[in-house]
């Protein structure tokens, strides 16, 4: 604290001294971003692809539940923008008025199961009936209160009529990343996972994974919304432009979700 | 206001300080009386969760209950069953992560005590066991009482480790501070505050108890 702290003001004297260095004005150079977990595979391609095309202007992502980010955002957090695992999250932000504009669909998520190599559990012959099988003592999923991936897996478990079967074996993450940690650390056997982490190394070499059909849970709308009061708005909607343009959609698919239309 | 994680985290609490009374105890007494030249090994590894960050903690436990630790694979053979997400599992985090609190109050309270007191009553002919429990352990008392309620209060605020290991199963590893953290991420701030209050009353309690019985120990 007291570290960072020193580094700012040194940062801030410094500035202060050499303001014939500065850029181009007092445009800020950053834009931070509040980004739903599952998104994060995505959303560093983007963001690294965004920076190179906009001559080194730095996109801070902090990774996270969109329950949580919701939360710290009602409460005055400084971000800029925020990409939701769901249409809900960001929808609550504008009816707080803490929005600039419309919130904006950039994706729809697909949800998977994961078991590590080895795993004995056919998906392709039994479906979700899968999991009740003796030999799954833990299920991960992501908390359904705070990530939309969370309820989607409930929803998809009782769908497929097994939940009150393995309720009492399912466990909880914060996010859909601390899912993925204890199904990877074989703490459990299955996990219920975005297809855009499963589909990436570590996982995608550590197990194999089964989409889950998507006629039984809820589509899952990501959405995003620029937030009001943001340091940098212009930035923050230069980059949501990004996302929902073409080179964003390239990337999005490629790392297994949906689009909505064009 | 989550009972369930109530009675939860007193159970776990009430479990870890009579653990580390059993466990405690001894460690602390040889502590008090060994002159071994390595012993700062021994009370450096008992301080150890002190200064560590419980995500550190949280992380070496996640690795060592999983089926690739001997240690994971040995209590799911037993048991049928994992240790993380377990209550077992908590308890053996607990008992870990509130160690110190435990043996260093033992040890400090053990040291006071008079060593003419003890050496008299090996003089008399008491065993080194007799003596312990009929000098050194009822002199040491208030101290010892105070790392107790240390160690309970220590448990009941765990927050890092269970947030880790646990996988939030309600009436296993939902503990209270999870249980508050879970309401306010939900903006749920009617039942955060009427948990947060609870803990709020029973910490202060605990701790006019500790400073109590310190100051008791301290002018007998």
């Amino acid at each position: 604290m007291r570290g960072s702290s020193l580094v700012l003001a040194l940062a801030a004297a410094s500035g202060a001294a050499l303001p014939a260095l500065a850029r181009s004005g007092d445009a800020p150079r950053a834009v931070s971003v509040a980004v739903a977990a599952n998104l994060k595979p995505a959303f560093e391609e983007i963001a690294a692809e965004w920076k190179a095309k906009n001559h080194g202007v730095e996109v801070r992502a902090t990774y996270g539940s969109s329950g949580n980010f919701f939360s710290q955002i009602a409460n005055g957090a400084p971000f800029d923008l925020f990409l939701a695992a769901d249409a809900e999250f960001p929808a609550r932000v504008v009816e707080k008025g803490l929005a600039e504009g419309k919130a904006f669909t950039y994706a729809y998520g697909k949800l998977v199961v994961w078991v590590p190599k080895g795993s004995p559990l056919d998906f392709d012959r039994r479906g979700l009936a899968a999991v009740t099988d003796p030999t799954v003592k833990r299920i991960a999923i992501a908390s359904p209160q705070l990530a939309p991936y969370g309820r989607a897996a409930q929803a998809a478990l009782q769908a497929a009529g097994v939940y009150d079967a393995v309720k009492d074996r399912i466990v909880l993450g914060q996010t859909v990343s601390q899912a993925a940690q204890f199904v990877e650390s074989g703490n459990a056997q299955i996990g219920f996972l975005p297809q855009s982490l499963a589909s990436v190394p570590p996982l995608s070499d550590e197990g194999r994974s089964w989409l889950v059909p998507p006629s039984i849970y809820p589509r899952i709308e990501q959405a995003g919304v620029v937030l009001k009061g943001a340091k940098s708005a212009t930035l923050a909607r230069a980059l949501a432009a990004f996302i929902t343009g073409a080179a964003g959609r390239a990337a999005l698919e490629k790392h297994g979700y949906a689009l909505p239309p064009g | 206001m989550d009972l369930l994680a109530l009675r939860l985290s007193f159970v776990l609490a009430g479990l870890t300080t009579a653990a580390l009374l059993v466990i405690g105890l001894p460690i602390a007494h040889w502590l008090s009386t060994t002159r071994w030249r390595w012993k700062v090994l021994v009370e450096a590894t008992v301080a150890l969760p002190l200064v560590l960050p419980p995500t550190v903690l949280g992380f070496y436990l996640l690795v060592s209950f999983g089926p690739r630790s001997p240690l994971g694979r040995a209590f799911t053979a037993a048991t049928g069953h994992t240790l993380a997400f377990s209550f077992e599992g908590l308890l053996l985090a607990s008992i870990l992560y509130s160690l110190p609190f435990a043996v260093q109050p033992f040890a400090a309270a053990l040291a006071r005590v008079d060593r003419r007191l003890v050496e008299a009553a090996h003089g008399l002919g008491a065993s080194p066991l007799r003596t312990f429990f009929v000098v050194s352990l009822p002199l040491a008392l208030p101290g010892i009482v105070a790392g107790a309620v240390l160690t309970f209060a220590h448990t009941l605020g765990e927050f890092g480790v269970v947030l880790m290991v646990g996988g939030n199963v309600p009436g296993s590893t939902r503990t209270l501070s999870i249980s508050v953290f879970d309401a306010v991420e939900q903006l749920d701030y009617a039942t955060a505050g009427r948990t947060s209050l609870v803990l709020l009353a029973v910490s202060f309690a605990v701790l006019v108890v500790t400073y109590t019985l310190q100051h008791r120990s301290l002018l007998a």
